[in-house]
């Protein structure tokens, strides 16, 4: 397990690949980094640098876009 | 000069953005994007409210909101609603902010789920505090001029009271403090819920507000779309009825036809 990351998205918990950037997960569910805001440990990660910013073991990541509502 | 044309004249600023429609409208509720598309293209309006809710991670290749109206030619206005303390909302926002890359942005702060009814301290709070981070924040709040004050004075760019419970479309139960709140607000002032049917959109342009926010009265009736252009001609006609300056009224008859001549 040395080369894989516990960390959790939108509440669920998942398993990563050890040294890969918020982008790259991003991609990794499927989304479009470019629709998507994403905090880490309850601070914005900047659209800018979701591809410098490594993910590390533990983080807790909250991924959103807008949906319908009034 | 005729009807439409002093329409097509009229519009109003919020945060230096001027906008012709005075009909926000909602994103939430219908059966599906394209009703949802067909309903604002039918109402007119240039800016929508959305909400900012976790992507579906189980399945990512859903339609998006964003894939029917596209945000770079209706704005989009992301709202705080389900809401309850002044940190959800202005978590939600700077969120918001990310995604969109906007700062106008719609703060409600909720008391309780029953009534929905806005927590005005809560609210001044994150107001206070999304101001200093350059949000531009239009707000929901209860029909309290005084509350209303402290908003404008807080960085709020409008103020946004009910008209009556969100999603109740009752129409408007607080003209009189509408009207007041319309007298002394030094920003733009629009009923943001309450509204049921398209009188109740008039009655509040008739009293003066900028415009009205509405979703529920649209996406739930029978014919959204159609009651999407109805409530386009309604806040048009009550804005219009507004400029032209109604009749003072008597409390008894009188005649319009002449009494001289009478035979």
């Amino acid at each position: 397990m040395e080369d894989t990351l516990s960390i959790s998205v939108n509440g669920q918990h998942r398993r990563v690949a050890a040294g890969i950037s918020v982008a790259d997960l991003a991609l990794e569910l499927g989304l479009e980094p470019t629709r998507v805001a994403v905090e880490r440990n309850l601070e914005i990660v900047a659209r800018s640098t979701l591809g410098d910013v490594k993910v590390e073991d533990g983080d807790d990541y909250e991924i959103v876009t807008f949906v319908g509502g009034g | 000069m005729n009807a439409i044309t002093q329409i097509q004249d009229d519009s109003w600023t919020v945060a230096g953005r001027t906008f012709r429609s005075r009909l926000i409208v909602g994103t939430g509720k219908y059966k599906s994007f394209e009703q949802n598309a067909a309903a604002v293209e039918a109402s007119g309006a240039e800016l929508v409210t959305v909400a900012v809710r976790r992507v579906n991670i189980a399945d990512p290749n859903q339609p998006m909101l964003t894939d029917f109206i596209d945000p770079k030619k209706i704005v989009y206005l992301p709202n705080t609603a389900g809401c309850f303390t002044a940190e959800d909302a202005i978590r939600t926002l700077r969120l918001a902010r990310e995604a969109g890359g906007w700062t106008l942005v719609k703060l409600e702060v909720l008391g309780e789920a029953k009534t929905l009814y806005p927590d005005m301290l809560e609210t001044l709070r994150a107001c206070e505090i999304l101001s200093k981070e350059g949000f531009e924040p239009m707000v929901y709040c209860a029909d309290d001029p005084i509350a209303a004050k402290r908003l404008e004075n807080a960085g709020a760019v409008a103020i946004m009271p009910l008209g009556a419970p969100i999603g109740s479309g009752l129409g408007l139960q607080n003209e009189v403090m509408i009207r007041i709140m319309v007298e002394n607000s030094a920003v733009p002032v629009l009923v943001d819920a309450g509204v049921g049917t398209a009188s109740d959109a008039a009655v509040a342009m008739e009293l003066g507000c900028d415009g009205v926010l509405m979703n529920t009265a649209i996406a739930e009736a029978k014919d959204p779309i159609m009651m999407a252009g109805a409530m386009r001609m309604a806040v048009e006609s009550g804005r219009l009825a507004y400029r032209a300056g109604r009749m003072g009224k008597r409390r008894y008859a009188d005649p319009s036809s002449p009494l001289a001549g009478l035979i």
